[in-house]
């Protein structure tokens, strides 16, 4: 009966749209008709993504402090020159613009634990909610909650753990040991901003790992166990071979997000103590918006240089994926 | 025929209506409770104005400093804010001289606050501001916690190097966390960097910044960072220009002298209260000064305004004595107006703490340095107020020497002012 009543409601809706589509295409033609679809979303792409992409060129090819196009002298690469001015690149003292140069060092290093240490907790975390245990449902929530936190939220209860007169350093002090202060030694500072920034996003990534672990059918865990395979070995053999995929996804979307990460860092930091957790996102908010002047030409050209190398990780990373579905 | 001219009536009435009804917005941020005690001026005005009403949007101090002047940029934004950024400002800024009723007035109240808007290309004898919270770079402390050490608080004419020792002694007598602590901001290093002989402009009014005075107190704050005199926290504990105080730990009583401003004597009076006693210092000398900081948010018409007219008519509103002195009142701020100056403000409900500290830091205004008054005037000070953390900050955690932090300010100064 209920199945009846869809397919009637199927029907109707089908009926109800059949009749303009059809006009549509015998005015456009079928071979056009796709350009009537696509339009509507490539005009929102346009408009929110293509313009500022190409406004972006254009300020970071001008100079001055103001905003208007038409205020700003064109100053050609001057931009990009001061930024990658430099006698060594893994000096930033050396470099005209050291703070740039410090918040690159800062976000590879950022991106390299950050993602490392993320997909390799995840990865675990998933293995261990994909097993029959106790409360399994329980701790899938648990570990996806801070998902749904917003990054301020999360940076504010993780300050309130770590500053000086916080959480941790009074559960230290209660316990005989010495207290120490967290976020204003630039490497326990740097720490936590990997830690946190991993607490607040691990979540997402192990239900994308849990669901890439589900779909590994269960014959062949079947057929290894009758021929004896250990453990250890199914997962090196079978289960990481066949997450692959998933994995790469994973990659991608991971790095992609710790390249941009700032509000979390922002709030828990502020980029301190000195520029030990400025990020590139942080820098080029810096300079286009919180000094005086507003430098938006800098910081166009820093966002594009970013979004350069970030594209060719991207391409590298999509080339690795193609180069799996080939061999697979 | 009757409806057709019922309609018409209705069409004219509402036509004539919009044209003649000026909805002012009025962007604000408040220390205290500045925006409600204007906000509760506004229906007076209103009454004495009509057709003209105002809107009263209370915002962060983040939103006045970094959206303002992007909107203002694109030619939006308010008709009114309350700002302290003058001479970033200034080319926004509205001249409502035409639209005053009686300009020598408020020349002869505001003449010396006037001229900090009057910078760039705007107009020497314009009025663009009305300044409703004159300010003063200076001490706090804590006077309990210097009775309960046993500790004698150092008078007024102290220096700096006498409050360090006298701070740093009580801390260790009563067991709390901080010595002493300056706000995050290249304005509240000027003034102790100022008695150190800093002159921040040379003779002929060009700015300079890292001279010997200026490196003799950056020496001098790097080191009582680094024997813990001064709070880690406040500059170390951000990065970049990020401005950052340390009024939470005074009023948490773990701090004992707090180096801020005038604008804290509100928020103290009201969170502090009776929970114990504290002082203003007055000034506090180095070797070559005994210099603040003079400042002030104030009442500014902003160029893109679609009714001149009523904003100048509400500016000459909130410039008046009787206005001014009923806000001031209530937000118990030191007045620039000069007839209240001499005058004195009535100010309602302060406690003696409160009292004191206001007679101490408006007493200390006509004793600031000319390079104070001068750098507060300053069209770009902005910029050596958001670099000078930045860099010293670096200095402090040990990512640059000092000679290496004070020659990347120098030269982040000189290509700020180039832009």
């Amino acid at each position: 009966m209920l199945k009846t009543t869809a397919v009637q409601l199927y029907e109707g809706a089908f009926n109800l749209f059949e009749r303009p589509m059809l006009a549509l295409q015998k005015l456009f033609g079928q071979s056009r008709i796709a350009w009537v679809f696509l339009l509507p979303n490539l005009l929102i792409f346009g408009l929110f993504t293509f313009l500022p992409i190409i406004l972006n060129f254009v300020f970071a090819t001008t100079g001055g402090d103001r905003i208007l196009l038409g205020d700003r002298p064109f100053v050609g690469t001057e931009h990009f020159a001061s930024l990658l001015d430099c006698e060594s690149y893994f000096d930033p003292n050396s470099c005209h613009r050291d703070l740039f140069w410090r918040a690159v060092g800062n976000t590879g290093w950022f991106v390299l634990m950050q993602v490392g240490f993320m997909i390799l907790f995840s990865l675990i975390t998933a293995l261990i909610l994909n097993r029959d245990i106790v409360l399994r449902g329980f701790f899938r929530a648990v570990f996806f909650y801070p998902v749904l936190l917003s990054p301020v939220v999360v940076a504010l209860i993780w300050k309130w753990i770590l500053q000086r007169n916080g959480v941790l350093n009074a559960g230290l002090e209660g316990s005989g040991m010495g207290t120490v202060n967290w976020l204003l030694e630039a490497d326990w500072a740097f720490f936590w901003v990997v830690f946190v920034s991993i607490w607040c996003n691990m979540g997402f990534y192990v239900l994308i790992l849990l669901a890439g672990l589900q779909s590994i059918p269960s014959d062949v865990y079947e057929a290894a166990e009758m021929d004896g395979t250990p453990r250890w070995r199914s997962l090196l053999r079978i289960t990481l071979p066949l997450l692959m995929p998933t994995m790469l996804v994973v990659m991608v979307l991971s790095v992609i997000r710790a390249v941009q990460a700032f509000d979390e860092i922002y709030v828990l930091t502020g980029g301190g103590p000195g520029s030990a957790t400025t990020l590139l996102i942080q820098y080029i908010y810096d300079v286009g918006f919180a000094t005086r002047p507003r430098f938006y030409g800098l910081a166009a050209a820093a966002s594009l240089l970013m979004a350069g190398v970030l594209f060719v990780l991207t391409m590298m990373q999509l080339a690795a994926t193609r180069k799996q579905s080939g061999d697979n | 025929m009757k409806t057709t001219l019922t309609t018409t009536a209705l069409g004219l009435v509402l036509v004539a209506g919009s044209a003649s009804a000026q909805e002012l917005r009025f962007m604000c941020y408040q220390d205290g409770t500045e925006c409600a005690a204007w906000e509760a001026q506004m229906p007076a005005f209103e009454a004495e104005n009509p057709g003209i009403t105002v809107n009263v949007d209370e915002v962060p101090y983040a939103t006045i400093i970094e959206s303002l002047p992007v909107q203002l940029e694109v030619g939006e934004g308010p008709d009114l804010a309350r700002v302290t950024d003058y001479g970033g400002l200034a080319r926004f800024m509205l001249d409502v001289r035409p639209y005053v009723s009686d300009p020598e007035a408020i020349e002869a109240r505001y003449g010396q606050s006037l001229a900090w808007a009057r910078v760039g290309d705007n107009n020497p004898d314009g009025i663009y501001n009305i300044v409703d919270q004159l300010t003063a770079t200076g001490g706090f402390a804590n006077k309990t916690l210097f009775e309960q050490a046993g500790v004698e608080m150092p008078g007024a004419g102290a220096t700096w190097a006498e409050w360090a020792e006298a701070s740093r002694e009580v801390r260790d007598a009563v067991g709390i966390d901080f010595a002493m602590a300056i706000d995050r901001t290249g304005h509240r290093f000027a003034g102790p960097a100022m008695s150190y002989g800093a002159q921040y402009f040379d003779e002929n009014g060009d700015p300079i910044l890292v001279d010997d005075g200026f490196r003799s107190f950056t020496e001098q704050f790097v080191a009582w960072h680094e024997d813990g005199t001064l709070a880690r926290d406040v500059w170390a504990g951000a990065g970049g220009g990020t401005y950052q105080d340390a009024a939470a730990e005074f009023i948490n009583a773990n701090l004992v002298m707090y180096y801020s401003g005038s604008w804290q004597i509100g928020r103290f009076g009201r969170d502090i209260g009776d929970a114990f006693d504290w002082v203003a210092t007055g000034g506090i000398c180095g070797p070559e000064a005994c210099t603040g900081m003079p400042g002030g948010a104030g009442i500014v018409g902003l160029k893109q305004t679609e009714h001149p007219e009523a904003v100048g008519k509400l500016m000459e509103f909130m410039a008046r004595d009787d206005v001014q002195a009923a806000v001031l009142a209530q937000t118990r701020n030191i007045p620039a107006n000069s007839a209240l100056q001499e005058q004195g403000i009535d100010y309602q409900d302060v406690s003696d703490d409160v009292k004191a500290a206001l007679t101490i830091f408006a007493g200390s205004i006509p004793t600031f340095a000319d390079s104070a008054y001068a750098l507060q005037g300053y069209a770009n000070n902005r910029a050596i107020y958001t670099s000078t953390p930045a860099r010293i900050t670096q200095a402090i955690v040990g990512e640059l020497s000092l000679d290496e932090a004070l020659t990347r300010l120098d030269s982040d100064i000189a290509e700020a002012i180039a832009q």
